[in-house]
């Protein structure tokens, strides 16, 4: 009989688990966490998360513990390819990067030397949006954007519209001193580990965490307390609880006196060309009144006792009447009630007003002091540095609706009125915002910014702060492709990618000769009605029988949906393959008490045929002899490809991609000379740098004058002026009086209407109504999509280990709305919306807003793509809501049809889906519906071979 | 049959948060990976790019819901081995192959005398164990054994992968034979509980509820009730009131 007799493991036990342990940055997801790559037989063996780093201190997700199944993919591109077939049939040929490369100067350089209008170059997941920026104005196109436009740009613009940051990578809950925590619209992302690692926090500290989402999963699973509010109505909601603030009055009047516009006397005199514009004196300072000297005085002295309310006589005999008054007006009517945010919301009232009594308690009575002292703008010092410690968050539950800017800027004034923006305690800037509020950058592309072979004057992206800046000809054309900045979408600050395809195809504004992406999926679950999307990638000219987007040149590392769509493949690598670098240019992973930034440096080589897009960018530039990449001989700057470009690039003197071990020694911090030893330092490091501020420049940075100072000398600011939050914001109205017909520069007749509406200088909600006509009830839910945390950003991707833990999405319904339908669990049904439908089945659920359907994004995919067998789960029962999402609303009076955007920032408003759910018959089900033809393989060999490396894996 | 140690010097394990879980799946890949390269290497997947993709797996989390409607929850459960004090997948061993440490507690299985039979992964209740087709021998968590006692790791380190992976800090490992350990300090406080008591078998790994909710249902926040300044005989309209509580309190 066998005996407990132990076999003696001892020799297995320690075994050295790497040969090598390399640092890099992870990027599965958008995060852009600190990683270990541990290297054996040179194969990736594991991957951990780095301690030391400011992202994710050590933890991992998910996603990023299986991103050696990413490396190793079956679907990895392994050459440059050529179409030969027709567009979408996947008959291509493999050609050399040479051949390649000349084939893309050719067709590149002939649009530079004619129209470089003609170039549409947007890039999707991009994490080098600064070099991909940058080459962009230098060839010279007004049309290069990257995802923004269809992510977050609402949360973004409105944030930085009013107080010069945003949520997430822009600012952060400070999670050590934080006493209450209100997350709205955030399903299982937005940040990743930065969340988690937070909510642990909270829960160590036994700090209340409420989710405002309608569907109770992910993070809202461990929520204190759970709002399964409708969606669309979360401005309704925060509206209802500013009501109620002010109703109690719990609010912070002396934050809102000295940082804010609260005081400011808003001219009122309806009709005139100023009205709703700042009343300023001869200097142009805004006027307040200050109630000690009676007088009239700049806005911006120090010591004020503004009145707040009522109405002020100005010089001109006009009247003024502060900003706060005008607040009150908006949120103490009736239509912000909490009764009535109840109707609509389906929140109860009583709920409404416990949380806004919570946050007032937090904010009030836990009022939080450190013996921190610090000097504001005006020179006065603080012995200590007081905070209001409540906390928020918010990402796409907000963003992706129609009514996102004004909702998201709701929440600001909830933040603001409570005195809790960079405070100890609240919501904190990360480095390098606070920017002014907008920050001071003018998009450029206007008609005299564009000419043949000449780059572009200025970056594309920007914040317009009247009709003067917008991107239009004097009739009120766009000028750039996706009509970003038009009166269409006058505040688009990220672009509008999703409607590239769609305009380009349509030659509205104008026809294209080149659509040149990288990293985004446009021709699958990028897209809004995908369909149409195929089709417009596919549509010839009857005339001339060549294809309406003549040209189509696309990078990505792996087989997508959208690789047949293409002409020319430039295949890129994985992000263990490559150089890249996090830059405070682009995009910051800064933490609120250090800028910081990153790079990914090659762990393993390439197997393959294939090089980093960024490598290949600047190859092209060289060769299109683009400024600022070749010398004065004409031969490339950056013959060392990307991280030559990383050290020796500077974008204004002293001033590189990267901010750390600047200078001779590598001693500078944001500003000095060039290093050639930069990246060496920083791989010593870890592959990130961070830069700790001193206590005393951690807070009130938007009115901080040390760090304002210093982040002058340092280049994260360009005025010495203080951040002083846009409450009520002029630009916007600016907009809105050109819509009224004042001034030189005035929308079109036929978007008069719509610009006055939107264009409010103080935020108010609005139900977005999406294409669903006003009065039609035939589809009564809405319809979301999600991504759960194992699958979060992944929609370029395909991963062995992922598809095992989500392999087919479902529809999830409300348990109780469902039985009303006649609709039981398993079931299969018809999601129907105004342009088509898509069958799925069903899952039940309680924890779901009952007027509310979901499901799990970036899990459908085509059959016949990412290297999948053709009968994969992800194509016979996954499925996406993006082909039932309408691109463009339904036509005006008139017959124009505006893009589903929201009207502010051009964002995609595919948040905004309504659909009806009926059950499909018994012979139905199955499989989804629709179903696409089957991609064939594009390559005569993928890296199919390679997943035999991965121990386990077996083919 | 397979005895088992009369007593074990540790009783190693985990102790899971059910209160902070988010159900990420941090933990269940980066099991996989280390473990497929690691002890149990490899971790088999079947059919990795077909129709019926799956594998063999360490851990994986459940998420389901409890309770109906608003009153109801979502819960997220981490399930592996539990390395129970008396584990009926060790004593149905009829080879030995499958044995509890007397060391540390831990329940290991030893593939060179697994005949495969699958008895134990019928004995355990908590279906842990995961048969590898494509080795025939059984597979289970190790608790990282190659991991805890690893000298090439950095001794923090020296944890299980999916503990040092959990980005919410939901997953704690240590001796919870030791009453002053931080596990069962933990355990302790947050009413730790076993799972299936009624078997028997002595789970070693706990796990800690989730705290009540905090809302209409649950307030367990009386102190926060709206606290009104005194307005006194201010008439007039919310706006009235707001205007004259502002000017008083800019007159301070």
């Amino acid at each position: 009989m066998p005996t407990s007799t132990e076999p003696d493991i001892s020799a297995r036990l320690s075994v050295p688990p790497a040969d090598e342990i390399k640092t890099t940055t992870c990027y599965m997801c958008a995060c852009r966490c600190g990683i270990r790559v541990f290297l054996k037989d040179g194969k990736v063996r594991y991957i951990e998360g780095n301690r030391d780093h400011p992202v994710n201190k050590g933890v991992l997700c998910g996603k990023g513990s299986a991103g050696i199944m990413q490396h190793y993919s079956p679907a990895r591109l392994t050459s440059p390819l050529l179409r030969v077939g027709e567009r979408g049939a996947g008959d291509f040929k493999e050609i050399s990067w040479n051949e390649a490369l000349s084939l893309a100067t050719q067709w590149l350089g002939d649009v530079r030397k004619t129209d470089p209008r003609k170039l549409a170059f947007f890039t999707g997941r991009d994490q080098s949006q600064s070099l991909t920026g940058w080459w962009a104005m230098m060839f010279g196109t007004p049309n290069f954007a990257a995802h923004g436009g269809f992510c977050s740009v609402n949360m973004a613009a409105a944030g930085m519209y009013t107080f010069g940051g945003s949520f997430w990578e822009f600012g952060d809950t400070d999670w050590d001193r934080t006493r209450y925590f209100l997350m709205f619209g955030v399903a299982e992302d937005h940040a990743s580990n930065p969340i988690k690692i937070a909510l642990g926090k909270l829960k160590k500290r036994g700090v209340k965490f409420v989710s405002v989402n309608p569907v109770r999963t992910g993070y809202s699973a461990i929520a204190d307390e759970w709002i399964g509010i409708k969606p669309g109505t979360d401005g309704l909601f925060a509206g209802a609880l500013i009501n109620e603030l002010l109703a109690t009055q719990q609010i912070d009047v002396d934050y809102l006196v000295r940082y804010t516009n609260a005081p400011w006397l808003v001219i009122r005199a309806p009709g005139a060309a100023d009205d709703g514009l700042f009343a300023r004196d001869e200097k142009g300072n805004p006027l307040v009144f200050d109630k000690r000297s009676g007088q009239l005085t700049s806005g911006l002295a120090a010591d004020l006792a503004p009145v707040l309310s009522g109405a002020v006589t100005l010089p001109d005999r006009r009247e003024g009447v502060p900003v706060f008054q005008l607040i009150a007006e908006r949120f103490l009517a009736a239509e912000y009630s909490p009764e009535r945010a109840a109707e609509v919301t389906g929140i109860p009232a009583a709920t409404i007003r416990r949380i806004a009594a919570e946050l007032a308690h937090a904010a009030f009575k836990e009022e939080i002091a450190l013996d921190i002292p610090w000097t504001d703008w005006f020179g006065r010092r603080h012995e200590q540095t007081t905070g209001r410690p409540v906390g928020m968050h918010a990402m796409r539950g907000i963003s992706a609706h129609a009514n996102g800017f004004h909702t998201a800027r709701i929440l600001h004034f909830l933040q603001i009125l409570l005195g809790s923006i960079d405070c100890p305690g609240g919501f904190r800037y990360k480095a390098p915002y606070p920017k002014l509020a907008p920050p001071f950058l003018k998009p450029r592309g206007k008609p005299g910014d564009v000419h043949a072979g000449k780059p572009l004057p200025g970056p594309h992206l920007g914040f317009p702060t009247g009709p003067e800046d917008l991107l239009v000809d004097a009739a009120g054309t766009p000028q750039r492709i996706d009509k970003a900045f038009s009166w269409e979408a006058p505040l688009a600050a990220h672009g509008l990618m999703h409607m590239v395809i769609a305009n380009a195809a349509r030659g509205d504004p104008y026809p294209i000769d080149v659509l040149f992406m990288y990293m985004a999926n446009m021709g699958w679950n990028s897209s809004m009605n995908l369909p149409a999307t195929l089709a417009h990638l596919t549509e010839k000219d009857a005339a001339t029988g060549a294809y309406k987007i003549p040209k189509v040149i696309y990078s990505d590392a792996y087989f997508s949906e959208t690789v047949p769509y293409a002409d020319l493949i430039l295949p890129d690598t994985t992000y263990l393959e490559r150089w890249d670098c996090i830059s405070l240019l682009d995009r910051p992973i800064s933490e609120p008490d250090a800028p910081a930034d990153a790079i990914r440096q090659p762990v393993v080589r390439p197997d393959r045929d294939v090089r980093p897009f960024q490598d290949v960018l600047l190859d092209l530039g060289a060769r299109l002899k683009l400024p600022g990449m070749i010398k004065d001989d004409g031969s490339p700057k950056f013959p060392g490809g990307y991280p030559d470009y990383i050290v020796n690039h500077e974008r204004r003197p002293g001033i590189g991609p990267l901010a750390g071990h600047r200078g001779k020694n590598g001693g500078d911090f944001a500003k000095g000379d060039v290093n050639p030893r930069q990246l060496e330092q920083y791989i010593a490091d870890g592959c990130f740098h961070a830069h700790h501020l001193p206590e005393h420049m951690r807070y009130y940075r938007h009115v901080n004058r040390d760090y304002i100072e210093w982040a002058l000398e340092k280049g994260f600011r360009l005025t010495p002026t203080p951040a002083i939050f846009q409450l009520y914001s002029e630009p916007i109205q600016k907009m809105r009086l050109a819509a009224r017909g004042h001034g030189g520069l005035q929308p079109p007749e036929q978007h008069r209407a719509r610009v006055e509406t939107y264009f409010d200088p103080l935020p108010f909600w609005y139900p977005p109504a999406g294409d669903v006509v006003e009065g039609d009830d035939s589809f009564p839910l809405h319809a979301l999509t999600q991504r759960p945390m194992a699958m979060y950003h992944s929609w370029g991707s395909q991963n062995a280990w992922l598809r095992q833990i989500h392999g087919a999405n479902r529809l999830y319904m409300n348990r109780a709305r469902a039985s009303t339908l006649g609709i039981a669990d398993d079931d299969w049904v018809w999601i129907t919306s105004p342009i088509g439908r898509v069958k799925a089945q069903v899952k039940l659920m309680e924890g779901v807003n009952p007027d509310t359907v979901w499901t799990w994004n970036a899990i459908g995919k085509r059959s016949g793509a990412w290297g999948l067998a053709p009968d994969a789960p992800e194509s016979t029962r996954g499925f996406l809501l993006n082909h039932l999402i309408t691109e463009l609303l339904p036509q005006q009076p008139g017959g124009y049809r505006y893009s589903n955007s929201d009207p502010i920032t051009g964002q995609a408003a595919w948040y905004d889906l309504k659909v009806r759910i009926e059950k499909a018959a018994a012979s139905e089900a199955h499989e989804t519906s629709p179903r696409f033809a089957p991609l064939s393989t594009p390559s005569p060999r993928l890296q199919g071979e390679a997943t035999g490396a991965m121990p386990g894996a077996r083919s | 049959m397979t005895a088992l140690p009369a007593t074990t010097a540790k009783k190693l394990g985990l102790v899971i948060d059910l209160d902070t879980c988010v159900g990420c799946q941090g933990c269940v890949t980066s099991c996989k990976e280390w473990n497929t390269g690691g002890y149990s290497a490899p971790l088999t997947d079947e059919d990795p790019y077909g129709a019926d993709p799956h594998g063999t797996w360490l851990n994986r989390v459940h998420g389901y819901e409890a309770g109906e409607g608003a009153a109801g929850r979502t819960v997220h459960f981490p399930r592996s081995c539990l390395h129970c004090e008396e584990p009926a997948c060790v004593t149905v061993c009829p080879t030995g192959a499958s044995y509890k440490r007397a060391e540390d507690g831990i329940v290991l299985v030893d593939p060179d005398t697994c005949i495969g039979c699958k008895l134990c992964s019928w004995a355990c209740p908590y279906g842990a164990r995961e048969y590898d087709y494509s080795h025939g021998v059984m597979k289970k968590c190790t608790l990282c054994v190659d991991r805890i006692y690893n000298v090439s790791l950095p001794e923090e380190d020296r944890i299980p992968a999916c503990v040092r992976a959990c980005p919410t800090g939901a997953r704690h490992f240590g001796d919870l034979g030791d009453s002053e350990s931080a596990v069962s300090k933990l355990v302790a406080e947050r009413g730790g509980y076993d799972l299936l008591p009624e078997f028997g078998y002595k789970p070693v790994n706990k796990y800690l509820p989730p705290r009540p909710h905090r809302d209409d249902r649950n307030d367990l926040a009386p102190a926060a009730r709206p606290k009104h300044e005194p307005i006194g005989a201010v008439p007039g309209s919310s706006a009235e009131k707001l205007f004259a509580w502002v000017d008083r309190m800019l007159s301070r």
